[in-house]
């Protein structure tokens, strides 16, 4: 292999002497003073700057690739005879600056990297960041003018143009907000100036408009010191009310998952009055398929996530029916020995699937749609996966209340969690209706382990980690009460958000534990017991 | 008279054999190494530990198999206990440690703490941790119990709450502001009133000491049981509301026995610390605690020489498979939970009356089975 890079390079090697004399060299739109190279090949970090400088005003496409590549610490030169050229990390090609020329290269061992300063990555940074800032596309228009933000501001005249040519209102606001933090910053700004920018900024989000407005504080035009006190109050409160949105997106999140994970178990708890310790691993084998889904349809992730929906529902209240049928159906009125029984059948799901799979996590690849962000307002964004999710978790609440209050299965479950011998009377068979039950409440549990398998890894332990707060949900919302549980999981993730960031993530949990504990004494039978006679047993 | 009922047959027989076996291994114990009737200190810690688990899984017999109350967080006050033992162990270590801080545990050195949390004080007088080791489990039980059974919180309910109890414990000993040595726990003990706890006297002595709380222990049981307050247990068991309209009040009769037992819990973890040589929020874990329940489902409960029988065929087996088979060990824990539940209601205990075939009427006389 070396051999072979060494009889390719030869010719390149003397093409590259032969070339080096004619400098400057215009090879694919890149054109640089010799000045410019050998600053580049200097092993003084100093240095750079004069190419820096140079790079930053040619807009050809070859000087962004140079200085990303210069930026990634992919730019090198060779030991033998100082020729810079790219190498990205992991490719067998190099390419050679500035002819551009592409030749088979892997051996580092004859390169020397080009190094650069904290501060000139910076400045690189930014330098691409301009580029960006005519790009056709407006959602990169937007980037770049918020990176302009945070770093020193560009000078006016380029961002009036730029103002001048923009179609899209939201980009115009921001260089609008870009060009007040400019004359805050300026010394010589008058008051009138001041103010108008003051306005400006008071609407902006980005932290940086508060710093700049800071600095204003003492103003000696108390116009603009009144109008900046203002602002930044203003700044606060947007900024707070964001913070307290977000906690409250996240708790809802949490909810909707805890929603996912114990309306299953709500069903099978509450119909047949059976605790269902595997109800966890139930939700595991979901993941599960979800995983294996993706390994039989690799490198499309978003159909093997829709297929593992009703895929996930069909292993999982399949694994509920034999469940039901070799287990369960035994214990029938023994409801503490059910308890163990499941316990049991838990530990054997989770070992056969360590000795099975594996004891390690999987990781279950998201699809192009479930990720990236929601933009609702200018500083306050969701995650695109716990939308989704929360919409999912509401689907699938509709569906199971719509499959329990308008189908003749829901009437004859319903009839049985009421009375079971009348209910046999009347004609429909019990042993049937359980069996049906338990399989849609695992079945669900299964969906929801595909839902869960979007937030965190997939492993053996998968289910353990829910199954407590599960049965808190279920327990706390009212058994065998549907709305029950969709409002208790729901204020179990709020209650959980709210309390951590004042104590917390282990703490909020055992406040919430504890308080669960407490409610329980207070309220026995959850937030919407269950009245009349079926409430009596 | 009262002695005649406490002292039964079986009773009798189990204590004879406890007796028996515990002094056997006493001496084999204490026999030079070349002996061939010696046995390693290694043996003799293992069978003290598997005494304190038959403790344990005695004193959830009390309560499950006379009450029925399922508590799946038995293992909380185990782990008090044996938490309350591990600080006064800790504290005996002094300069011994790898800081060599003669007032405070490594782990607070390693914190960068700098004196000893107000709960930690006392705990190098012996007398006061024994006093300790039984108040806290009990008040723990007590303070759980009260409002629980006050509002009639029972059945499957409990037991979640129960184990909602222990992983909430659990979660709270990992962490390290607790002061309780976060998820390392705590460990590397050296002696206990100055002797070697790796020493065979010390060794032998605490499963000596193990042996005697195990057989004073089911004594004590025996009595509750045979007494007036035990068949109110029963009545409670069979017939709660039946037992309250006949003017019991049920609630105090459940939280003394949840509060007893949790004592009992609590004797078995101080004495299960010294012979392990650690402690960890590992004790807290939901499992750990349905195991145990296991141990007395298979054992047999309603009879608390089952639950003793339980435990050590239970831990016995953990032992052997996860030594050879480790991979198997879930697999058979499991399967034993539901075969014992689907095929064995009556546990171990029950099968010689099984295989006479006087099940149906000894099921009617204890009225196990709810």
């Amino acid at each position: 292999m070396r051999a072979l890079c060494r009889t390719l390079l030869l010719p390149c090697l003397l093409g590259l002497l032969l070339s080096l004399p004619q400098l400057p060299v215009r090879a694919e739109g890149l054109s640089l003073s010799p000045e410019a190279l050998d600053s580049l090949r200097s092993p003084k970090v100093a240095d750079r700057e004069r190419a820096l400088k140079e790079l930053g005003g040619d807009a050809s496409e070859a000087a962004a690739e140079l200085l990303e590549a210069l930026r990634a610490g992919d730019l090198y030169v060779r030991r033998d005879d100082s020729a810079l050229l790219i190498l990205c990390a992991g490719a067998n090609e190099a390419t050679l600056v500035p002819q551009g020329e592409s030749l088979p290269f892997s051996d580092k061992s004859l390169l020397r990297k080009v190094g650069i300063s904290n501060s000139q990555r910076n400045a690189i940074a930014s330098l691409l960041n301009r580029r960006l800032l005519r790009h056709a596309d407006a959602d990169i228009r937007r980037g770049a003018i918020e990176g302009l933000l945070n770093d020193e501001p560009a000078d006016r005249e380029m961002l009036l143009s730029l103002s001048a040519g923009e179609g899209d209102a939201r980009i115009r606001s921001r260089i609008e907000q870009a060009l007040a933090l400019l004359c805050v910053r300026d010394a010589g700004a008058s008051s009138d100036e001041l103010l108008r920018a003051v306005a400006v900024l008071s609407d902006a989000s980005p932290p940086q408009a508060a710093r700049a407005l800071e600095t204003l504080k003492g103003h000696a035009d108390p116009r603009v010191a009144a109008a900046v006190g203002k602002a930044l109050y203003h700044l606060r409160v947007t900024a707070e009310r964001a913070a307290m949105l977000e906690t409250l997106f996240f708790g809802l999140s949490l909810g909707s998952v805890l929603v996912l994970t114990s309306i299953g178990l709500a069903v099978t708890f509450g119909v047949m009055g059976v605790i269902n310790m595997a109800h966890g691993e139930l939700v595991m084998l979901g993941a599960y398929t979800a995983w294996g889904m993706q390994q039989l349809l690799p490198g499309r992730p978003g159909i093997a996530l829709l297929l593992a929906v009703p895929a996930a529902f069909v292993v999982a209240g399949g694994a509920g029916v034999l469940l039901e049928r070799g287990v369960i159906r035994h214990l029938y009125g023994r409801p503490l020995e059910t308890l163990l029984a499941t316990f049991g059948v838990s530990l054997i799901l989770q070992q056969a699937v360590r000795t099975l799979i594996s004891p390690m996590n999987r990781a279950v690849e998201s699809p192009a749609f479930m990720s990236g962000m929601l933009h609702i307002t200018e500083n306050f964004s969701l995650t695109c996966n716990r939308v989704y999710i929360l919409c999912f978790c509401l689907g699938v609440f509709a569906l199971i209340y719509a499959t329990m209050h308008k189908t003749r299965l829901g009437l004859e479950v319903r009839a049985v969690t009421q009375n079971r011998p009348i209910a046999r009377a009347m004609g429909i068979d019990a042993s049937l209706v359980d069996t049906l039950t338990f399989a849609l409440g695992s079945g669900v549990a299964g969906m929801a382990g595909v839902a869960l398998s979007q937030l965190t890894n997939v492993g053996p332990n998968l289910g353990q980690s829910y199954i407590v707060d599960s049965f808190m949900v279920v327990v706390f919302g009212g058994v065998g009460n549907l709305r029950g549980t969709l409002c208790g999981g729901l204020i179990l993730g709020l209650a959980d958000k709210l309390l951590e960031p004042v104590s917390g993530a282990m703490l909020a949990k055992i406040i919430l534990l504890a308080g669960l504990i407490l409610f329980m004494q207070a309220k026995p039978r959850g937030l919407f017991p269950e009245r009349g006679r079926a409430a009596e047993n | 008279m009262l002695r005649e009922r406490v002292l039964n047959r079986s009773t009798t027989v189990f204590i004879g054999c406890l007796a028996a076996a515990a002094s056997a291994v006493a001496v084999c114990g204490l026999l030079p190494a070349g002996s061939p009737l010696h046995l390693d200190t290694y043996i003799v810690g293992l069978l003290g530990k598997y005494l304190c688990f038959a403790l344990l899984a005695l004193s959830i017999d009390l309560v499950w198999g006379y009450l029925g109350i399922l508590s799946l967080g038995h293992g909380a006050f185990f782990g008090l206990g044996a938490y309350v033992m591990g600080m006064h162990l800790m504290r005996e270590i002094g300069g011994r440690g790898v800081y060599g801080n003669p007032s405070l545990p490594d782990f607070m050195v390693f914190l960068n703490w700098k004196t000893l949390p107000w709960y930690w004080q006392g705990s190098d007088n012996l007398l006061f941790v024994c006093l300790l080791v039984f108040l806290v489990p009990g008040l723990v039980a007590f303070i759980f119990g009260r409002p629980a059974f006050r509002s009639r919180v029972s059945g499957v309910y409990l037991s979640i709450i129960t184990q909602a109890m222990t992983f909430a414990l659990m979660l709270a000993f990992f962490r390290n502001e607790m002061g309780f040595g976060g998820n390392n726990g705590l460990t590397d003990f050296k002696s206990l009133l100055g002797v070697s706890l790796q020493s065979e006297y010390m060794v032998t002595a605490l499963f000596c000491a193990s042996a005697l709380a195990l057989g004073l222990a089911f004594v004590l049981c025996r009595v509750v049981v045979v007494s007036r307050l035990g068949r109110v247990f029963v009545a409670v068991r069979d017939a709660e509301s039946r037992a309250r309209f006949i003017g019991y009040r049920v609630e105090n009769v459940k939280l003394a026995a949840f509060v007893f037992s949790a004592v009992l819990a609590g004797l078995a973890g101080a004495l299960y610390v010294p012979q392990v040589g650690i402690v960890n929020p590992g004790v807290f874990a939901p499992l750990f605690s349905v195991e145990m329940v296991v141990c007395v489902a298979l054992g047999g409960r309603g009879r608390l020489y089952g639950a003793v029988i339980g435990a050590l065929v239970v831990n016995f087996a953990k032992t052997r498979f996860t030594t050879v088979l480790p991979d198997v060990w879930l697999f058979f824990l499991g399967a034993l939970f539901v075969l014992v539940t689907l095929f064995l209601p009556d546990g171990l205990a029950g099968i010689p009356a099984r295989l006479r075939g006087r099940l149906p009427a000894l099921r009617a006389k204890s009225g196990v089975g709810m």
